[in-house]
């Protein structure tokens, strides 16, 4: 990226159209707490997206995926033509998903804009056109909107000494094609070792780990419906963190989040194999780095004890 | 697609025996093993354009057997025995019953888009698994998966009120399913969430569970989308020509009561 469009981003990313989605008022309340006290903290202003609604998450694709991408288109239609942003931001990966594959989809191919179009007549609202929001993920926001070295500079806690593997899961970079700014060089995002996380907690001073399975699949789709498979895929993920060496795996999905615990807190009790590696959203970690307290980041609500391990490393 | 394929040999077709002797010459033993030959001949012609009628499944022709999508599947690690790349070769030559043999796990796909990354050919595997999936249901070849309940029971809240509320769909999954409502290691999970959870938290929680949250001014989007899903799955059932298959069982259950009361 050349420097104009590094302070572009910059100026851009300081206000932004915000989508938390159902997980965040769910299971992941943590990381929508966080997000905001994150966001708070840095200077970085978040407006939620006005009666907004689900993206369809992984599921709706299956009844019918052009309803999926009417559902994304929706949202972005709302900050466009209602709140008149120019930026939405997404910290889950399923609702980014799904946005960003709306945002393709809609510019790609005639017969998804008919299906929107009709279907947003029908309910009332200005149909969403492709390039009226740009579709960014909590860590965009944070990587571009601020940067490391503003980070940096903000850094009260040091996460000196915590070892950390990013975890990113699936919908973050796959498949590629819906995530045309990614893979272009030095500045952006890889598709194939993504590391935005990475560099933002290092700069928070933590140690981050080599970490081989940072976009391996946890199985999340079929949490439920196929737990077996699941528990497999995730107890591989916690392993894998194990051997290169973590305390704590660094999450930014709620789905990817939930499903660690929950399928860490199965493998124990269905096939007897215990692992203690913790979990904790990204921007958790980058809170307590920012002098947050745990509870204002939300710590004590996951599921894995994540509050002994930065007491024993100093952090709380 | 000219790719031979071991796997179909079927292993009760390998005969090896012990004491035979044809024509004089004796074939007994391991390196006299024999396999029964099978001709196949119920080709389904139309197997390839069913599951493109299908979503997910519009660009299968593209296929090329380079068999990248199961080289990088996540589920295939787990169960070598899913296999994107034969089972696209199986439906490109119509070869319906070979596919129905594995027709109990290839709901299993996660999603997790590896294949579709890796395909060179923009196939986009995960769509034409979902589409396989989809197709074995609606031709009654499998019940309904978890996965497919798990998708309507999700869809269906998201399309009444616009937005989902979790406890309300894990509830109704695991009714849906006949699962026990709460296995150990959920509730396992809950008491060490409840011993940290803030008393207000779960009360938003149960107030969620107890009133739904719902997207204001949504009767417009439920009505067209309603409109939309059922005109697509007409369309999809005539491709599948799903109207004479039920027809034709119930002439088979008609037939069968006949032949009862002569």
């Amino acid at each position: 990226m050349s420097d104009t469009e590094v302070e572009d981003k910059k100026a851009k990313y300081r206000r932004v159209a915000y989508y938390p989605g159902c997980a965040l008022e769910g299971t992941g309340h943590a990381y929508n707490s966080s997000t905001k006290a994150v966001g708070k903290a840095l200077g970085l202003e978040l407006q939620e997206v006005k009666n907004w609604n689900c993206c369809g998450a992984m599921e709706v694709k299956n009844i019918d995926p052009k309803v999926q991408t009417y559902l994304s288109s929706r949202v972005m239609s709302i900050a466009a033509n209602e709140m008149r942003a120019d930026v939405v931001m997404a910290p889950c990966n399923g609702c980014y998903h799904n946005l960003k594959k709306a945002e393709h989809d809609l510019a790609q191919d005639p017969a998804s804009r008919e299906v929107v179009d009709r279907i947003s007549r029908k309910a009332g609202h200005a149909a969403y056109r492709a390039g009226q929001v740009e579709t960014i993920h909590a860590l965009d926001w944070i990587k571009h909107g601020l940067g490391e070295d503003g980070l940096k500079r903000r850094i009260k806690n040091s996460l000196k000494g915590l070892k950390v593997a990013n975890y990113y899961g699936c919908m973050y970079t796959r498949p590629r094609h819906i995530f045309p700014e990614k893979d272009r060089g030095p500045g952006s995002e890889s598709t194939s070792k993504p590391h935005f996380m990475d560099d933002l907690l290092e700069a928070a001073g933590a140690q981050n780990v080599e970490f081989p399975l940072k976009t391996a699949c946890c199985g999340g789709a079929h949490t439920l419906s196929d737990s077996d498979t699941s528990t497999k895929l995730v107890l591989n993920i916690l392993r894998a963190a194990e051997a290169a060496g973590a305390d704590v795996i660094a999450t930014e999905c709620p789905t990817c989040h939930s499903g660690l615990e929950m399928h860490q807190v199965r493998a124990e009790k269905v096939l007897g194999e215990k692992t203690t590696v913790k979990m904790l959203y990204f921007t958790q970690l980058l809170g307590i780095a920012l002098g947050l307290s745990p509870r204002k980041v939300g710590v004590h609500e996951n599921v894995s004890e994540g509050l002994e391990l930065l007491r024993s490393k100093g952090l709380a | 697609m000219p790719i031979h394929e071991q796997s179909l040999i079927r292993p009760e077709n390998l005969k090896t025996h012990d004491q035979l002797v044809i024509d004089g010459v004796d074939v007994s033993g391991h390196w006299s093993t024999f396999i029964e030959s099978r001709v196949v001949k119920d080709y389904n012609e139309r197997l390839q354009e069913e599951i493109a009628a299908l979503p997910g499944g519009e660009h299968i022709h593209r296929c090329w057997q380079c068999g990248s999508c199961t080289n990088s599947c996540t589920v295939n690690a787990v169960n070598p025995d899913f296999n994107p790349r034969y089972w696209i070769y199986l439906i490109r030559i119509g070869m319906e019953a070979e596919l129905l043999r594995d027709k109990d796990i290839i709901w299993q796909c996660v999603s997790c888009n590896k294949c579709t990354y890796a395909c060179p050919r923009d196939v986009f595997p995960e769509g034409v698994m979902k589409a396989t999936a989809h197709w074995l249901e609606l031709k009654g070849h499998t019940p309904k998966s978890k996965s497919t309940v798990f998708d309507e029971e999700f869809a269906g809240q998201v399309t009444q009120t616009g937005k989902i509320e979790e406890g309300r769909i894990l509830q109704r999954f695991f009714a849906q399913t006949g699962q026990p409502l709460r296995p150990d290691w959920l509730v396992e999970m809950a008491k060490r969430v409840a011993r940290r959870l803030p008393f207000k938290l779960g009360m938003l929680m149960g107030l969620a569970f107890l009133i739904r949250p719902r997207t204001r001014g949504w009767d417009g989007a439920r009505r067209a989308i309603e409109e939309y899903v059922d005109e697509q799955h007409a369309k999809q059932s005539k491709a599948l020509g799903l109207d004479e298959l039920i027809e034709a069982a119930q002439g088979e259950v008609a037939g069968a009561g006949r032949g009862r009361l002569d």
